[in-house]
């Protein structure tokens, strides 16, 4: 099953390789990991996507505490959390394709940000199933690049304010 | 004053206790041999090869629980060391390695016997350092000493440039160390000790399986107070052995791949295992879906990744062992009563039967060939008055060291367990002898391992390490022989080691002692020769070539299905061969 583990490490030379290392060295599967810095300087905030069964989840987060530069582990499966990713695409744009694509860009919520008389460079976020599907309805066009950041995530607050009222509302 | 960056290692060293450093030159390193040159406070052996640096400083580590320190220089140097490196870390040695590095400037320009030390050792190490400012020195040596010997403990790698060696600033030690990202739990889980406590007190057939954490953690005290209180037999892993009095009535010996006909069954029949320290490592676990069915499990380890790394874990408690130990036995002194020895009356009764019904056991003819269990069985019989150390290397020896030479202590056990490095057992040895000058320090080894460092025996006779190796000779790398007889149908592919060197010659080309038992009445005599000598010895005992090590489980097998002695087709090809027949070196050579 995925997993998204949301992992706060030191911001120093040398701690991404400590992590990818741990990961290849025991063989654990990333699908995407996303690392920059955080509010604080010194330290910075990784998303890693990973997938396996449960005994495997628990060797990965318990692995990544072990590693001395890191300074948090949540696995946000735990618990409600938002997710996010960001892809730009750069798409062959024919006369009579013009067009569509700027309708695809406007059903996605997506936007141009480059644009020659041959290409447009469109940048959509969202989930990773809205990326699928975008980029699905502009490969007929021809999608002459595509970058994709991984996903980012951060676990929703909760929602005891809301729950509050809502209890309320039935006793009335 | 200000002082070099050479200057401040060896105040770091002096001020985190160090008495002695395992070390090779080479350019990068040059200044901080210099200033070594220029003190007298900590001594520094020079070996003939960076391995052997590192794994003098494993059995420095392991004889006295205090780090191991060794320093070698970049490139070849930093390779040369990554075995013990990855042998400490495989078996938790406290070390420190400081390596030399080129010039910062000259760093990721491929210089001159440059290497990228940190990247090279990251997997095998528990953690290390690139020290690119004088600045930073002497906190990271600080903090290279504390993640070393704090929570499981493990080999740290401090890798230093030149141009910081000769650097000079302020010297300021810190006083403490925080980590942020390293905060090992000691402390127990209450509620959780409480359980086990509670399953200790109903359990009908428990079983205590511990492991080298116990040596580590100094809990060997606890850990008879607990057994004794209970009356619960004690399974040792490799790493484990003198944690527990091998010659206790509850000890069981040895568990594992070839550990002893009830310490395995003990842990197969068991319905509750108390794992304390131990990593329950393939070796021990045999085929894992069929491994102790009926056993509930405790597991006590102060590394959390060891817990249901493996197997299955009912109660886990990240601490550590001392300290849970102790909180343990506090809890049962106050509810054990006789009914447990009622209770586990027929599991002892069972126990028993196991122990007689298959002892350790081997045949040794009085004008027959030596067989290699008779010379470590006579070896423990004369040394045990004089608490000696023992160290081996790895193969058919150090299993049957393990079974046959029963320490009653901890710290007195040097070998590799998890890496299974042939060629640990000499510079280990060396390197408890350099911490212990006085004591009895064995070397039991084979012929194929010992020539993996053979090249120590210079340092050993430089520095006057009077090491005794004992070399059970059989011609053959003889574990995998044992494998090929009983999994390949006897083919012995490139195990036939023939009969060179002459190692009493070779001994005493080093300046050293080399003396042969030529037939096993002389064993005793030639043994006591080695044991007064104040030298180093090497005493060449040329043992029975096709004995093989029992019980074994083979590889995967189930751990109560154990193979107790030779198959009837092996008796048959080996009766009466006392040597490598033209046959056999057929087979040699054509395979």
């Amino acid at each position: 099953m995925e997993h998204i583990i949301s992992v706060t490490v030191e911001n120093k030379f040398g701690v991404l390789s400590r992590v990818a290392g741990l990961f290849s060295g025991r063989g654990f599967n990333i699908e995407s990991l996303s690392v920059a810095p955080t509010l604080d300087p010194s330290m910075s905030q990784m998303t890693i996507v990973t997938s396996g069964d449960e005994r495997i989840i628990e060797q990965i987060v318990k692995q990544l505490n072990k590693l001395i530069d890191v300074i948090k582990v949540v696995d946000l499966n735990e618990t409600e959390f938002v997710s996010r990713e960001t892809a730009i695409i750069k798409v062959h744009t024919k006369d009579q394709d013009r067009a569509e694509a700027l309708r695809i860009v406007d059903i996605f919520r997506a936007n141009v940000i480059d644009s020659t008389p041959t290409t447009y460079t469109i940048e959509v976020s969202g989930d990773p199933k809205k990326i699928e599907a975008i980029i699905n309805l502009l490969q007929p066009l021809g999608i002459k690049d595509l970058v994709r950041t991984g996903r980012v995530a951060v676990a929703r607050e909760p929602v005891r304010t809301a729950a509050v009222h809502a209890k309320k509302v039935a006793r009335e | 004053m200000k002082l070099t960056g050479a200057e401040i290692f060896i105040e770091c060293l002096k001020r985190e206790g160090v008495k002695t450093v395992f070390a090779l030159p080479g350019g990068v390193v040059l200044k901080i041999f210099d200033t070594f040159h220029q003190q007298k406070d900590v001594e520094v052996i020079l070996t003939r090869h960076e391995q052997g640096a590192g794994h003098m400083a494993e059995g420095y580590a392991k004889a006295t629980g205090k780090a191991g320190v060794c320093l070698v220089t970049s490139g070849p140097g930093m390779t040369n060391v990554i075995t013990a490196l990855a042998d400490a870390y495989m078996d938790s040695v406290p070390l420190v390695c400081f390596s030399g590095q080129v010039p910062t400037s000259l760093i990721g320009n491929d210089a001159f016997q440059e290497a990228d030390n940190v990247g090279l050792s990251r997997p095998c190490t528990k953690y290390n350092f690139l020290v690119k400012d004088v600045n930073d020195l002497a906190g990271m040596i600080k903090e290279a000493f504390y993640i070393a010997t704090t929570g499981r403990p493990g080999p740290v790698l401090v890798d230093i440039p030149k141009d910081v060696s000769m650097a000079k600033t302020e010297f300021t030690y810190p006083s403490s160390v925080s980590i942020r990202g390293y905060n090992p739990t000691y402390e127990g889980n209450k509620w959780q000790i409480k359980q086990a406590a509670e399953a200790i007190m109903k359990a009908k057939k428990p079983i205590l399986y511990v492991g080298g954490g116990v040596v580590f953690s100094k809990a060997s005290q606890e850990l008879l107070e607990l057994a004794e209180m209970t009356q619960i037999p004690v399974d040792m892993t490799l790493m484990g052995l003198g944690a527990f009095p091998g010659e206790h009535p509850l000890s069981m010996g040895m568990l594992g791949m070839h550990g002893t006909y009830q310490a395995n069954m003990a842990m197969h029949y068991s319905d509750l295992v108390i794992a304390i320290g131990a990593r329950f490592d393939d070796r021990v676990t045999g085929k894992v879906s069929e491994f102790c069915p009926h056993a509930k499990v405790i597991h006590v380890d102060i590394d959390p990744t060891s817990i249901r790394k493996n197997i299955h874990v009912d109660i886990p408690i990240v601490g550590d062992c001392k300290t849970v130990l102790r909180e343990l036995n506090q809890i049962l002194r106050a509810t054990v009563n006789g009914e447990q020895k009622d209770l586990r009356k027929p599991w002892w009764d069972q126990i028993r039967e196991w122990q007689q019904a298959h002892p350790l056991t081997y045949q040794q003819e009085k004008d027959g060939p030596i067989k290699p269990q008779q010379v470590v069985k006579r070896l423990f019989e004369l040394t045990k008055d004089r608490d000696p150390i023992v160290a081996t290397d790895v193969g058919q020896h150090q299993m049957w060291a393990a079974q046959y030479f029963k320490l009653a202590k901890p710290n007195r056990w040097l070998t590799s367990g998890g890496l299974g490095t042939m060629g640990f057992g000499f510079p280990a040895a060396m390197g408890a002898q350099a911490a212990f000058r006085d004591r009895l320090v064995l070397c039991i080894a084979g012929d194929g391992s010992v020539q993996m460092n053979m090249q120590e025996m210079a340092t050993a006779v430089v520095n006057k390490l009077p090491v005794k190796i004992i070399i059970l000779n059989n011609g053959f790398h003889g574990m995998v022989r044992q494998w090929q007889d009983l999994f390949y149908e006897g083919r012995y592919a490139s195990s036939y080691l023939d009969t060179t060197p002459d190692f009493v010659k070779l001994a005493d080309a080093y300046g050293a002692v080399g003396l042969r038992v030529k037939k096993v009445g002389d064993l005793d005599a030639v043994l006591k020769e080695a044991l007064s000598t104040d030298k180093p010895v090497i005493v060449d005992v040329p043992t029975y070539p096709y004995e093989n090590c029992y019980p074994m489980i083979p590889a995967g097998g189930c751990n109560h299905e154990m193979i107790l002695e030779d198959p009837p087709e092996l008796k048959k090809k080996q009766s009466g061969s006392t040597k490598v027949t033209p046959e056999d070196k057929d087979t040699v050579l054509t395979a």
